[in-house]
């Protein structure tokens, strides 16, 4: 009976151990370990897919000689490469970093809850998550290697092996994708109904502040645009593998069908990343210029509108793609439009700055400069969404140039000012700001030197995708050949300038100046709890809401700032 | 601003960059403008001490009028550069007008053919030439050409043409251009399509009419030649009840 107890006891005490580790860090359900967990998969991922450019970039700079830590690029390789580098960084970085870490982070401390509404749905969807992972890096090892067929996979060249000499590497990497966007499905319905449902006593809709609003709006739209991408991978997958044929013409199936799938998907998915950037960036501009924000229900009803017209454009990414002709006309209209309700939103935010007392700490500098380089990108594509144009730019190196700065200031840029914005709330230390300046500098100048000549490429008609210019004459030229050299050498440099800020994370996790609850003096809810915030969040006492989550600089108060859980006090006499 | 990178050799190339300069001045207007904009309120109101804040919510009328007429004027730009744009893809996508020469263009990994219709102008008969990776073309003719796929996605695409179109296995896909002026360029296929796609060049081949003639000629089979002048007269009389 003693020897029970004792290995009871013994039990209980190693069960505890276990449970301080594993059920702490690896099966929490506590929204913030989620949400590191996805922080540091994105980053890790980011790491991988920041290695695979590296690796294509030094092939288009220099042809065929062996690429240090790679060796020889042949056009198998860097097929699979540039596929999975797209493949990585918009499904395995931008969303898990912006919308399933920040979102996780976030929004039960935005909205003044203690955890999500589903923790367990939540902590599934990281696991099915990390599964997704593993099978895309599993992919890069089979025989015959990685799938190459670009990560927009049209078939038939993704659907038959004969024609993509993958047979292993296309189906896992389509499973992986599937798996991901399950991942997705499951965290976005944790978002909407967490946001809805939990919010602090007295916190309107209105009050919600609009990073919150972004991340919801993402996740509906994509929930909304998902189901034909899954009906079509499903399709795609059982040509793969049962040889049926859906997509292949022989078999009186259609091809282009996959692209219309594909991109209803594809394009509010660029709305889904962006949206909870311009969510991050309108929470850092208010914050340090000590303004409220210009226009809240304008950006808020104007990002809604950006949403519901995402689902009429996506015909665009296939002007010259054998659509009937005649279509491109609705889809140009729609197209241009778009460029209205992201101009508005970029506007209330130089709104947001005027009258501003603008504090230029890191975070800050990055929020600024994703306004400005993210302006290079929107107005960039007027050029392609304008199908007259369109038919020079398609599939040329104008277009990549253009959605990397899109995808560069949303996922690179936004995350960055995220990190340094929210790591005093993560860790409960301040990253170190003269080194995060240092690697300010360091991404945003090789960035544009990376991008801006590849626009005078793809002006000059170079085509996307091609292992190496050697057999085009008119492109394999000395000075087209020094404009990839020089792209390649920025990319060197940026990659080379994040080790400060990767020294700089680790070294602040330890060593980092304090920051206590509320460094940046902001208004909402998260800045109330402690840094970091114990499992809970906010201990006993939620906190309640009185105002607006941006009352900055208001008018007969000494302070600045006016969080948004202090009671209303009595009108000052004065 | 194209033509500063290669020259415009079809027809409807300078309507692409008409339209592209269009494009370029009204959006660079607008991007100096708010960038320009953009800097002055970051320099002007940067964080001086003692300073405070202004507050304003955004929501009144005349604040929601400064943000909104600025977009009334983006929208009247949207639609110079939708209608330009209406004409120009009418005028090379839609409107094929008819034909001097047809050319059939099949890709395949990794390859181009091109068959040319040969002296008699009628492709599928005997004296069609047909050519890997070289396409041949008269200069000032009006082209129609037959765009398909053996396999795969692939995208016939001539830069200096501004031309650019998907061939997608199981379809035909018709379009036109009109080569005006003689040279030699590249053709690229602009769609993934496998390991080869980086390298599957052709390059085009633009003659005027008495040596596009003669490259014709060189490359009939000399027991051709004979029949061909009988059938030239002959054709053309059947030629008309075809085209109709």
């Amino acid at each position: 009976m003693a020897d029970t107890a004792t290995a009871a006891v013994a039990h209980d005490e190693h069960h505890e151990h276990a449970e301080s580790f594993w059920s702490k860090y690896i099966f929490s359900t506590d929204h913030k370990i989620i949400g590191f967990q996805y922080l540091f998969t994105g980053m890790a991922m980011g790491l991988i897919g920041g290695f695979f450019s590296y690796v294509f970039r030094m092939q288009l700079a220099f042809p065929g000689s062996s690429v240090p830590f790679f060796g020889i690029v042949s056009p198998a390789a860097y097929n699979s490469l540039v596929t999975n580098h797209g493949t990585i960084m918009i499904f395995w970085v931008a969303m898990p970093v912006l919308i399933a870490a920040l979102g996780n982070f976030l929004i039960p401390l935005m909205i003044g809850c203690d955890d999500m509404v589903f923790p367990k749905i939540n902590r599934l969807s990281y696991q099915i998550f990390l599964i997704s992972a593993i099978v895309l890096i599993a992919s890069f090892f089979v025989p015959q290697g990685g799938f190459g067929g670009a990560w927009t996979a049209y078939p038939p060249l993704s659907a038959k092996s004969e024609f993509n000499g993958t047979p292993f590497g296309a189906p896992m990497w389509l499973i992986a994708v599937t798996l991901e966007i399950v991942a997705f499905l499951l965290g976005g319905i944790n978002f909407i109904t967490t946001t809805m449902n939990a919010r602090a006593k007295g916190m309107k809709l209105y009050d919600i502040p609009m990073v919150v609003w972004m991340i919801v709006i993402a996740s509906i739209l994509f929930m909304a645009s998902v189901g034909p991408l899954v009906a079509g991978a499903v399709m795609l997958l059982f040509d793969q593998t049962l040889g049926t044929g859906f997509f292949d013409p022989a078999m009186g199936g259609d091809p282009v069908l996959w692209q219309h799938l594909f991109w209803f998907f594809g394009h509010p998915e660029v709305y889904v990343v962006l949206l909870p950037a311009m969510g991050v960036v309108a929470e850092i501009i208010c914050t340090f210029s000590r303004k409220k924000l210009f226009g809240y229900k304008l950006i808020l009803y104007s990002s809604i509108g950006l949403g519901i017209l995402s689902f009429f454009v996506w015909a665009h990414h296939q002007f010259i793609s054998g659509v009937d002709p005649r279509a491109t006309y609705l889809f140009t209209t729609t197209t241009l439009l778009i460029s209205i309700p992201v101009a508005i939103m970029l506007f209330a935010f130089i709104g947001t700055l005027w009258g501003g007392s603008i504090r230029f700490t890191t975070a800050m500098l990055f929020a600024l400069s994703f306004i400005a380089e993210f302006l290079i990108g929107g107005v960039t594509g007027i050029w392609l969404g304008s199908s007259g144009t369109d038919i020079y730019l398609h599939d040329t190196y104008f277009v990549l140039a253009h959605f990397h700065y899109t995808f560069v200031p949303i996922a690179i840029i936004g995350t960055f000012s995220a990190l340094y914005y929210w790591f005093p709330k993560m860790f409960g230390r301040k990253l170190n700001e003269f080194w995060g300046k240092i690697h300010f500098w360091g991404t945003i100048i090789p960035f544009n030197g990376i991008f801006l000549p590849l626009f005078i490429l793809g002006a000059a008609g170079q085509h996307r995708r091609i292992a190496g210019f050697t057999a085009y004459p008119d492109l394999y030229t000395e000075n087209f050949q020094d404009l990839r050299v020089f792209a390649t050498g920025s990319l060197i440099v940026l990659i080379l300038f994040q080790i400060p800020f990767f020294v700089n994370f680790i070294v602040s996790l330890k060593r980092g100046q304090k920051s206590g609850p509320n460094p940046w003096k902001a208004n909402t809810l998260e800045w109330v709890a402690p840094s970091p915030p114990p499992h809970g969040n906010f201990g006993d006492d939620l906190p309640e809401v009185y105002r607006g989550p941006y009352e900055f600089s208001v008018e007969g108060r000494d302070e600045d700032y006016w969080p948004q859980n202090v009671p209303n006090e009595p009108e000052p006499s004065k | 601003m194209l033509e500063y990178f290669l020259p415009r050799a079809s027809s409807f190339a300078g309507s692409i960059d008409h339209l592209f300069d269009i494009i370029t001045y009204l959006v660079m207007f607008w991007f100096v403008l708010v960038l320009g904009f953009f800097f002055y309120v970051v320099f002007r109101f940067r964080h001086k001490p003692g300073q405070k804040a202004e507050y304003i919510t955004g929501e009144t009328h005349k604040q929601k009028m400064a943000i909104e007429i600025p977009h009334y004027l983006i929208l009247v730009c949207d639609l110079v550069i939708l209608g330009y744009t209406f004409v120009v893809w009418h005028e090379v996508k839609i409107d094929i007008p008819p034909h001097d020469e047809e050319v059939r263009v099949i890709a395949q990994q990794w390859a181009w053919t091109f068959e040319h219709a040969g002296a008699d102008g009628i492709l599928d008969t005997e004296d069609d030439i047909v050519t890997i990776n070289e396409l041949h073309l008269k200069k000032d003719a009006q082209y129609t050409y037959h765009l398909s796929s053996l396999d795969v996605m692939h995208s016939f695409s001539i830069p200096v043409f501004r031309l650019k179109q998907d061939a997608v296995p199981g379809r035909v896909i018709s379009g036109h251009f009109k080569p005006i002026m003689s040279g030699e360029w590249d053709v690229q296929c602009a769609e993934m399509c496998g390991y080869g796609h980086g390298f599957m060049p052709a390059r085009v081949f633009i003659k005027s009419a008495e040596e596009h003639d003669a490259w014709v000629a060189e490359n009939t089979p000399d027991h051709l030649k004979k029949d061909t002048a009988y059938a030239l007269t002959d054709s053309e009389t059947k030629e008309a009840p075809n085209n109709g």
